[in-house]
């Protein structure tokens, strides 16, 4: 449902400033969203000063460099550090991205950071993703045949494989889905973006079977057709894909298997 | 059970042009329903007499009723555009980011140039400018 304000537990206060690291002088402002389950208190926004001649050169450097220096109750999700996990996925300086693929020089003055957005929030910088994993689980996302398996392998061409392109790289980071307003006003009946990448994945894979039942189960006024070509999820992808497109493509295969 | 908040969404994510685009061909499609009645208002005018269709040809001319009629045809020009733009996409067309940007700058130009050229050609026809 559309509600363009925030409920009243989750408006957020004026934070902390923590102290800026001694004999620093090349600094970048942080401004983080804390949101702590024990204490009671709505979610507010924190600053702190990193020192940038000790610290790595993108945003995940900055936050672990605060979480080990300055604030080690600072809550975020990571692991790869290098953009193929998909775990450090948050809102930096307004959009959706990777914090470690995201560097600090392309961040003009503070910079600002909150967890995904319109989802709820477990602490701090990390998000329930639950709804998002069990819509992707909805898709069946493997490989559904009707045919005896064959000895070897399922074969497939470089011409079909080229078909998967831009659509197996995505890492479910969840960034196209949660910048997407119709995921946001919808997300309990609307696939979002990047499950129907996901969906669109299995559709074109010249080895699986289950085409027909794939778009029944999309054949809904809300899973699929609540995209309304915003273009937020494209613009997003930290892995430089294009949900938006493969979106349409789904809708065109709609339409086409009517003749 | 913990009463998690909901983390920001509008208050902080940056509006994109695409974004504001999607919005505004939300917005007058809205409008032109407004606009719908106020083109039933003006035919029933007509049907009921010709003292009332004076009332309302007198509304419509004054300075608040053109203003009104003027975003009326930037509403509908505006919306047209943008479901020019839909069927293109509904090809599987147009979506590398570049040309989703272009299309979206050429929806608002579009709209305005047209809804000028619409009311230049009106008062010409009108006599007003030659």
């Amino acid at each position: 449902m559309v509600e363009l304000t925030l409920p009243k537990n989750s408006k957020i206060n004026p934070g902390k400033t923590w102290d800026r690291p001694e004999g620093a002088s090349n600094l970048k402002e942080f401004k983080i969203y804390r949101w702590n389950p024990d204490d009671g208190k709505n979610p507010q926004v924190d600053t702190y000063y990193v020192d940038l001649d000790n610290c790595g050169p993108m945003i995940l450097d900055g936050l672990i460099q605060i979480k080990s220096e300055i604030d080690p109750t600072l809550t975020f999700r990571r692991s790869c550090r290098e953009g193929i996990c998909g775990s450090c996925s948050m809102n930096i300086d307004g959009t959706n991205t990777l914090a470690c693929i995201k560097g600090m020089d392309e961040i003009k003055g503070a910079v600002k950071v909150y967890p995904l957005p319109h989802l709820s929030v477990v602490k701090d910088l990390v998000p329930d993703l639950n709804n998002f994993y069990a819509q992707h689980r909805s898709i069946e996302p493997w490989l559904q045949t009707t045919t005896a398996a064959p000895e070897d392998e399922w074969r497939q061409g470089p011409e079909d494989r080229k078909k998967l392109d831009g659509l197996y790289e995505c890492i479910l980071c969840a960034c196209c889905s949660t910048s997407c307003p119709s995921y946001w006003w919808n997300e309990d009946r609307y696939l979002g973006p990047a499950i129907l990448l996901q969906s669109y994945r299995w559709l074109v894979d010249s080895r699986d079977e289950a085409t027909g039942e794939r778009l029944d189960n999309l054949e809904d006024p809300f899973r699929l057709y609540r995209c309304h070509t915003i273009m937020n999820c494209s613009k997003a992808c930290p892995k430089g894909l294009n949900p938006a497109k493969a979106i349409a493509e789904i809708k065109k295969l709609m339409v086409e298997r009517r003749f | 059970m913990v009463d998690r908040p909901l983390s920001p969404h509008l208050q902080i994510y940056t509006p994109m042009l695409t974004m504001m685009v999607s919005i505004v061909h939300r917005v007058t499609g809205a409008a032109l329903y407004l606009g719908t009645l106020l083109l039933c208002w003006w035919l029933i005018a007509a049907a009921t007499g010709p003292e009332y269709f004076t009332y309302v040809q007198d509304f419509m001319s004054s300075l608040l009723g053109r203003l009104i009629l003027f975003a009326y045809t930037w509403a509908l020009l505006h919306h047209m555009l943008g479901g020019l733009r839909h069927l293109f996409w509904d090809t599987g067309r147009g979506f590398e980011l570049v040309t989703a940007e272009l299309t979206a700058r050429w929806t608002i130009i579009g709209s305005v140039a047209t809804t000028v050229v619409v009311w230049v050609a009106g008062y010409w026809m009108m006599g007003v400018l030659s």
